[in-house]
């Protein structure tokens, strides 16, 4: 498989100003990704998991440079889309598109379907005449299950998740290569979360897309991805192959994130051992010292406080799975 | 092989289909709108106002400044509103027919509220929306613009501009309009801010889409609602504004006249029983504003999103 | 005698575009001390039935039919009466904490308020309490910690505090409503665990409304799954997981991707939940139904029992949906 995406030590810092102070002293700095590196392969799923506040959604945003991020992101082996010129990178952008959470606050509710959908194409591709533009949003709203006669309405004509159907089509209408998928289903009903799961793989499957699916549901994660990357205050705990990962997991918070996802089975439920988490998320302008996690960790220990563990291959993981633990072998 | 061909027929009849018309947001707001029944009832005031600013020089029975030699020196006697004399309004102090000089005020003065709420809502909502789209150093230099603009004492400037240029319509213009975008620009850039948050702002931008398209297509058009609904109720603040200065005696210049103006006088010969030189021109002045008010409240129910 | 006992609620609200009947002809009991699930996707009406038994209804709102708590009809009941069973009784929690807590006030002083409103306590005296009850549901540093205003704790810490003065006069009843929803996988798990801690230490019914099976199946006894504001499947826990009878229940299941098994392809529920101004006129699963058929239409399929405590709307027999859902399902339907 051919690598489709490479990031090496991605961080994204926010300047935070001080409450009541000068306009010119020092602000705040705010580590909301801190080097971060994994790959993506073409026609691949890595799913991003991790509670609100882990910088899931900046990192995908850094990628695109929808925030101001340092360190590479190699694209197709090539360009570093953080360092090429503005208008460089305006041709990239038909190559990764983007789906978001809300599906109605995703589309102007000023503009009628098939405006919506056509956006990305008049951007990117001015040649193509309006008839032209017409008949491709046409054929992709039939792609996405819509009827193509709806063409005229507007967002808010239509449901929840037939407007997510609208913003999967705005994303696939300029044949990108890579869709990030911002909690593409937290906000939707559970039956409707299927149908647009299913979708979106289908997709993925036909036009041979890779995605990058970010969720705080483990459960669809699981679902959709071929490799899982779990989150913390910004830096990856684990990364593996979703087998290797939901059958595996090493580190304690993935254990801990894992065992805490309720079953739809009594039996199970019942039984289970959660592992709870003492204390609350740190705050990231005042980050742990050493691995971020130890102050919730149950395994936490001194070494902890002093190194930062590293993100590596570990005897006790599988082949490819990556563990920022200093004792991912312990237990 | 059959399957796929029967796809594909059923895929080109799906895209041939008629399209069904979308119902917009507009729509649903214009709906809204005519069912209120005050709003109605103040757009047909307003319609009525027009009307009567429009139509009435072709009513007059006499021009604006033809003296009425008969009811001169006799006005609280002679000049009251009559069909017979053809001063449906009576005479003003000098003798000159009440209602053309009403169809003239009215003119004037629905002038000054459009054109003032008009340059309010071009310069007030384009420098906003830039504002607030842009943020930064360049937000911070055009909105400090604008607090020291509304800093100066404006009704004191306007009235050192009008005594030191002279008194002219255009001043007038020129004045008011330099002052009506300023809270425009406030209220537009407040709004940008939070609808620069939306998702659909960051999915035009996370695409490609430029900024200037961004703020005409995606910006604008959603900050319309709060923009008409404002504006609307500028109108009528701009007219009290300008009655206001005209009635301190600098506003149009004679012959010209305006609501203010004729209030001004109305109220300065109310004492001699001419009571009606005073009434008519507050009579249109009075409904002008209620008419801007419910209509503007109206407008705003219409387009609240919170009732979507 | 059941704690709460609700028998063919109805919840119509009249809005611009016609009237929504949320809720039509809903009946369930509650006992002391038990935890009933009600469990429906948005527009099922599954809040509206709890806000309907509290007289908690928007303006536009209308109940009929008859909520009993401990054996006294509360449906339309005068506010005054209402007022005292709601906060001495009948405690709520909703997704949002923010909806409960005054932003201005510190929470000490909104906490021993109710105390001293409802339980004649003097200041101290409630203040003791609230840090009692803030103990209970493990807010760590209580003491300290009471001054803080709400916005000073985070979601998860929130929730408790909203949990606490819930629970501050020691309700018979608590109604949970997507109480988890916003927080955090790890965070609900707690929330969960401590409802059940606090259910065996007061002794209070939970009423649980949620979209949430998994959270279903963890902490309840009893389950009823509404759909379209009605009940289509109401049986215990055990049952409804291990052989759901219903189609629309089938489907769910069938529908949510599971974390401790793979699945290739989940089964999905084509079709959009109905337009409440003008629902199907029988059954309303029946345009997303895999049996559906034209004598769904025809009535409205009535509650019937099928086991020990269990009671299904669907004219289908049983063992047709115990077969499983057709492989051509989603091609058949209109």
């Amino acid at each position: 498989m051919s690598e489709l995406l490479r990031v090496e030590d991605l961080r994204v810092t926010f300047d935070i100003p001080r409450r009541g102070a000068l306009p010119f002293a020092e602000p705040l700095h705010l580590r909301a990704v801190g080097g971060v590196d994994f790959t993506l392969n073409a026609g691949e799923t890595l799913g991003i998991v991790g509670e609100s506040g882990c910088g899931k959604s900046t990192l995908a945003r850094a990628l695109i440079r929808m925030v101001p991020g340092e360190g590479r992101v190699v694209w197709m082996g090539g360009d570093d889309l953080l360092a090429v010129s503005r208008r460089k990178m305006l041709s990239y952008r038909s190559e990764i598109q983007m789906i978001f959470q809300d599906p109605l606050a995703a589309l102007n509710p000023r503009m009628t379907v098939g405006q919506i959908i056509a956006e990305p194409l008049r951007t990117h591709r001015p040649d193509l005449s309006s008839t032209e533009v017409k008949t491709r949003v046409k054929e992709m709203m039939d792609r996405v299950s819509l009827l193509p006669n709806q063409i005229n309405r507007y967002p808010h004509e239509f449901s929840g998740g037939q407007c997510q159907r609208i913003g999967i089509a705005r994303a696939l209408i300029v044949e990108p290569k890579l869709i990030i998928c911002d909690e593409p289903v937290s906000a939707l009903d559970v039956s409707i979360q299927a149908q647009v799961i299913n979708l979106l793989m289908r997709l993925q499957k036909e036009l041979g897309l890779a995605l990058i699916f970010i969720a705080h549901d483990l459960s669809v994660v699981r679902h959709i991805s071929d490799r899982v990357m779990v989150l913390y205050l910004g830096r990856i705990m684990e990364i593996a192959e979703k087998h290797d990962l939901y059958a595996n997991a090493r580190h304690p918070y993935t254990q801990a994130l894992m065992s805490a996802v309720p079953v739809p089975d009594p039996d199970i439920e019942r039984t289970k051992d959660v592992i709870v988490l003492s204390g609350e998320l740190p705050s990231p302008l005042d980050p742990p010292s050493g691995c971020v996690f130890r102050t919730r960790c149950p395994r936490a220990q001194a070494l902890c406080a002093e190194r930062d563990p590293v993100l590596e291959e570990k005897p006790s993981g599988r082949p490819g799975q990556r563990i920022a633990c200093h004792f991912a072998d312990e237990t | 092989m059959l399957v796929e061909q029967q796809k594909m027929e059923s895929l080109a009849g799906r895209l041939v289909e008629e399209e069904v018309k979308g119902r917009s947001p507009w729509a649903d707001a214009r709906r809204r709108f005519v069912r209120n029944k005050a709003a109605m009832f103040g757009l047909v005031i307003l319609v009525f106002v027009g009307a009567f600013a429009l139509f009435g020089p072709y009513i007059a029975a006499w021009s604006i400044d033809e003296l009425d030699f008969m009811v001169l020196g006799q006005v609280a006697e002679l000049g009251g509103p009559s069909i017979e004399t053809g001063h449906y309004f009576g005479t003003d102090d000098l003798g000159r027919d009440l209602f053309a000089r009403v169809v003239q005020g009215t003119q004037i003065s629905l002038m000054v509220g459009l054109v003032g709420a008009a340059i309010a809502v071009i310069v007030g909502t384009l420098w906003g929306a830039i504002a607030g789209y842009v943020g930064g150093a360049t937000d911070n230099v055009m909105m400090r613009t604008v607090d020291i603009l509304m800093a100066i004492p404006y009704m004191f400037v306007l009235i050192l501009l009008l005594v030191m240029f002279g008194r002219s319509i255009a001043m007038l213009f020129f004045g008011i309009g330099l002052l009506s975008w300023l809270d425009m620009s406030r209220i537009v850039r407040g709004q940008t801010l939070s609808l620069k948050n939306m998702e659909y702002i960051e999915a035009a931008r996370a695409t490609g889409v430029s900024g200037f398209r961004i703020i005409l297509r995606h910006i604008v058009p959603n900050l319309l609602g709060i923009v008409a609904v404002y504006a609307t109720l500028l109108v009528p603040l701009m007219i009290l504004t300008e009655s206001f200065i005209s009635f301190l005696g600098l506003g149009v210049q004679e012959p010209l006249t305006s609501w203010g103006a004729l209030i001004s006088e109305g109220a300065g010969t109310m004492q001699y029983g001419t009571l009606w030189q005073l009434l008519f021109p507050l009579f249109f002045f009075v409904i002008t504003l209620f008419g801007f008010f419910f209509v503007g409240d109206g407008l705003r129910d219409a387009l609240d999103p919170k009732d979507r | 005698m059941p704690l709460l006992e609700i028998d063919d609620l109805s919840v119509s609200f009249d809005t611009p575009d016609g009237t929504v009947s949320a809720v039509r002809g809903v009946s369930m009991a509650l006992e002391a001390g038990k935890t009933l699930a009600i469990v429906g996707e948005s527009g099922s009406g599954k809040s509206q039935t709890a806000f309907a038994a509290l007289g908690l209804l928007a303006k536009n709102g209308r109940a009929t039919g008859s909520v009993r708590f401990e054996g006294e009809e509360i449906l339309n009941a005068p506010l005054k009466a209402l007022n005292k069973i709601r906060a001495e009784k009948i405690a709520m929690v909703f997704q949002d904490p923010m909806t409960s807590l005054n932003p201005y006030m510190r929470v000490s002083d909104q906490m021993s308020e109710v105390l001293m409103h409802h339980k004649g306590m003097g200041k101290k005296e409630a203040v003791a309490e609230a840090v009692r009850m803030l103990d209970a549901v493990h807010i760590p540093s209580a003491r300290e910690r009471i001054r803080l205003y709400p916005h000073e704790f985070s979601g998860g810490m929130r929730q408790r505090v909203m949990i606490a003065m819930a629970l501050l006069c020691r309700p018979r009843l608590l109604i949970a409503d997507e109480p988890t929803t916003a927080l955090d996988v790890t965070v609900q798990a707690q929330i969960m665990s401590l409802f059940s801690e606090l259910q065996s230490e007061f002794g209070m019914a939970l009423l649980l409304i949620t979209h949430d099976l998994g959270v279903v199946a963890g902490s309840c006894e009893d389950v009823v799954v509404m759909y379209g504001g009605r009940i289509m499947e109401k049986a215990p826990v055990d049952p409804l997981f291990a052989d759901p009878v219903h189609p629309y229940t089938l489907g769910l299941l069938r529908a949510i991707p599971r974390v401790d098994k793979g699945s290739e392809e989940l089964l999905t529920i084509p079709g959009a939940p109905p337009n409440m101004t003008n629902p199907p006129p029988g059954c309303p699963f029946r345009p997303r139904c895999a049996w559906g058929g034209d004598d769904c239409d025809a009535v409205v399929p009535p509650l019937d029992s099928v086991g020990p405590n269990r009671s299904r709307a669907c004219i289908r027999p049983v063992e047709t949906i115990r077969e499983g859902i057709p492989a051509d399902y989603e091609e058949a339907l209109p």
